[in-house]
């Protein structure tokens, strides 16, 4: 009873592969990475009857085993090594009833390789609407499968698969067609030299760069004639294989499905007439963009503010009711200031994030592809960059992972540079404090002042990642061929589970990667700064009670004058102050270069940085604004955050390449690190030279 | 009449003959894209670039570079 039974749950894209996986697995899933790559891996576990387990690997979507990403090079990896832990004992291919013919390539190629293999066939409750009906048992017999057909809508047909998974040894293994049959003398000596190998195996083998199980790959390489046909003669006969399977399927359909086309709604042609018109095509477009930062900027400002204040009281609270010392301090003014500024993004990447997938899981998504491919083309990216580039707003993590299914690699090596230059949602509370502290309150056409500069910084993110990619269009010598296919799938109701799901899975995923960094910094930054060597630190409090003894000092202005000779004098303030020539033509004192410094991690950790410091040794409970407020330029004097510091600030952070976990990510998924260095270098250059320029000239 | 499907109309109909050209990806035929299938030019794209195809069922756009690899027979509107 304690081994549980593998399933893996295969399909095309937009075949409710993941409403099934939700539907049978509820909330006992998690998502992690596949070892060593960052495609994402969804597995949960399904209880079955009679207290059987079984664990549930939700594979990428795929249209066949033949793999041209990295997503679906998994799905091969995986069914390929049998000695692998996650190697299925039994495989669920699903499909969409609409697109069947289609969906059965994938199911053919999957019997092939001998594993038990059900087939579930989804929104059986668009049959009746689209006129579709199937002969089952007729299906079932041609096939050599067992059929569920399940509406996850609905919820029905569930059970039915738990049953056949928990009867995984009763089901079928034959393959349903002989596909060897398109060159049958190759293939026959093929087998001669690989007696005990499974035919359709080595061909994957041949035809992909599988990296299935170590050793067997090294044992085919080393046979002389494993490889006997040209690349072109390989990809002539994975065409036949593909016209057969095809014409295995179309004989089989045509006697066990039946579409009555006067039953069938038209309400996709009618929605596609208007989505993808030449004007209200991109009117649409235009105002959901308007509504998702509505909803973004204003909607999310209530729970922000309201956990701004909760977070603000907590310390306070800690600091008062805990006895004083080094932990409570370490509470008080590191950790819970630092953590504040992880769980402040909670409203904004959830709204970011249920907007996205409302649009993916409705099937808009490709009608924005699919109108803005050639105007994108014309600076080097494709309609498929428009994906990463809305959700480069929440993150350029997820955003750059995004940019997989863009065939051409000279489109999606753009896409991925560019990427971060738009703004983010760790740029926000940077945006969000400076722009209070330096742009006046006053209205122009009844728009604020300070909303209208968040909009130009947003518009300058997105200009120049179009410019960028126009420049890099021109200079990169890549030749790579530049094919596009997207499917287009029909309008769908957004399932409110998935969505529900992929906003919290999403969500937590942010917090808890962006929150163990900022816990860790915000901890070193607090140690930093409440530490320092020599006597200047030691002996503050006697050095400022000597120096100020002959003028009249309150105590509280006594002490401080000792807190801020203490923080100069720390650690941090040290290296601040050796950092200091480079970074105050940009107006910025010794502080604020700790700051972006330290914000290289990840931008969000400016203001988190600033509230450790200021807060360190200050009693009073006041906003970070208020603080910042207050601070005089070394130099210059005057307020430091004025007009001109203030702009430079901003336009550093629209352009520098501040974010370590992104220069990771760039590294992974271009597989060197000439790219992420080459993004860091010219980026950064870019935001320094730009902030120095706005700097020197509105001073 | 034997052409391209580049050079397909909005609403035309046309049974495609051929399309073993290296330069269409195997993607395109497992979409179902394939000698004998009917496909029906649903939408262009402002610019006249990329196309919207109905084939046999499958929705899916290409673009016309792709497109003028793909040899078709056009049917005559009904």
């Amino acid at each position: 009873m304690s081994k549980q039974i593998n399933v893996a749950l295969i399909g095309n894209p937009n075949t409710g592969k993941t409403s099934v996986f939700n539907a049978l697995t509820g909330l006992y899933q998690k998502v992690g990475n596949y070892p060593g790559i960052t495609v994402e891996k969804k597995e949960g576990i399904c209880k079955l009857p009679r207290g059987v387990k079984a664990h549930i690997i939700d594979l990428p979507g795929t249209y066949s085993l033949n793999a041209s990403s990295l997503d679906e090079n998994v799905v091969i990896e995986l069914l390929l090594n049998k000695k692998g832990k996650d190697f299925p004992d039994i495989a669920i291919v699903v499909s969409d009833v609409e697109n069947l013919k289609r969906n059965l390539l994938l199911f053919t190629q999957i019997k092939d390789l001998e594993i038990p293999t059900i087939l579930v066939i989804n929104m059986a409750d668009r049959m009746s609407r689209k006129g579709i009906s199937l002969d089952i048992p007729f299906l079932e017999a041609e096939l050599k499968t067992k059929i569920a057909v399940v509406s996850t809508r609905k919820n029905e047909g569930i059970e039915q698969i738990k049953e056949l998974i928990a009867n995984y040894k009763d089901q079928s293994t034959t393959p349903c067609l002989n596909a060897s049959e398109i060159d049958s003398a190759y293939f026959e000596r093929l087998q001669q030299v690989f007696p005990n190998q499974l035919l359709y195996k080595l061909w994957l083998v041949i035809t992909q760069d599988a990296n299935f199980g170590k050793t067997d790959r090294n044992e085919f390489d080393a046979v002389a004639d494993f490889k006997t046909k040209s690349k072109t003669d390989l990809k002539r006969l994975q065409q036949k294989e593909t016209i057969k399977r095809y014409q295995f399927i179309n004989n089989t359909l045509k006697k066990g499905q039946t579409i009555d086309p006067s039953q069938a709604t038209d309400l996709r042609a009618k929605l596609d007439r208007i989505l993808t018109h030449k004007v209200w095509g991109y009117v649409i477009f235009f105002f959901i963009l308007l509504l998702i930062f509505q909803a973004i900027y204003d909607w999310s400002s209530i729970p922000m503010d309201f956990i701004d204040s909760s977070f603000a009281s907590l310390g306070e609270w800690v600091k008062n009711s805990l006895p004083a010392g080094v932990f409570t301090n370490l509470l008080a003014e590191g950790i819970i200031p630092g953590l504040g500024g992880v769980v402040i993004f909670i409203p904004q990447i959830a709204f970011l994030f249920l907007f996205i997938s409302i649009l993916e899981e409705s099937g808009y998504m490709s009608r924005v592809v699919f109108l803005m491919d050639r105007i994108m083309r014309r600076f080097g990216l494709s309609g498929k960059s428009v994906v990463p580039l809305i959700s480069g707003t929440a993150c350029a993590i997820p955003a750059i992972m995004a940019t997989r299914n863009i065939e051409s690699w000279k489109e999606r090596l753009i896409t991925i540079l560019v990427t971060p230059f738009t703004t983010c949602a760790a740029r926000l509370p940077v945006y969000l404090i400076i722009i209070s502290l330096v742009i006046p309150e006053g209205t122009f056409l009844g728009l604020g002042y300070q909303a209208l500069t968040l909009m130009l910084l947003y518009l300058l993110g997105f200009a120049t990642a179009i410019c960028a990619a126009y420049v890099l269009d021109r200079v990169m010598k890549l030749k790579s061929k530049t094919f596009f296919v997207v499917e287009m799938p029909n309008y769908k109701m957004p399932l409110f589970k998935n969505v529900a799901l992929t906003v919290l899975e999403k969500t937590k995923s942010f917090v808890f990667g962006a929150g163990k960094i900022i816990l860790a910094i915000s901890i070193i930054l607090w140690f930093l700064a409440s530490y320092g060597p020599g006597e200047h630190f030691n002996e503050a409090e006697s050095i400022m009670t000597e120096k100020y003894a002959s003028v009249n000092l309150s105590q509280e202005d006594l002490d401080h004058k000792i807190d801020s000779y203490k923080l100069e004098h720390s650690y941090i303030g040290i290296a601040g102050h050796a950092i200091e020539p480079v970074i105050s033509p940009l107006g910025y004192d010794w502080k604020i270069g700790i700051a972006i410094v330290s914000s290289f991690a990840a931008r969000e950790v400016f203001v988190g940085t600033l509230a450790t410091i200021y807060s360190v040794g200050s009693d009073q409970e006041e906003t970070i604004k208020n603080r910042m407020a207050g601070e005089v330029n070394p130099i210059l004097g005057g307020p430091l955050f004025n007009f001109a510091s203030g702009i430079s600030l901003l336009l550093f952070y629209a352009f520098a390449m501040q974010c370590m976990s992104t220069l990771a990510i760039v590294k992974r998924e271009t597989n060197s690190w000439k790219w992420p260095a080459l993004q860091l270098f010219f980026m950064t250059g870019l935001a320094y030279v730009t902030a120095l320029i706005a700097f020197q000239v509105l001073k | 009449m034997q052409t391209t499907l580049a050079h397909l109309k909005r609403g035309e109909t046309a049974v495609i003959t051929d399309v073993s050209s290296t330069q269409i990806p195997l993607k395109l035929l497992e979409m179902g894209c394939l000698p004998g299938n009917q496909v029906e030019l649903v939408q262009i794209a402002p610019f006249k670039d990329p196309i919207y195809l109905n084939i046999n069922g499958s929705h899916l756009a290409i673009r016309k570079e792709t497109a003028s690899h793909i040899l078709i027979e056009k049917l005559s509107h009904e």
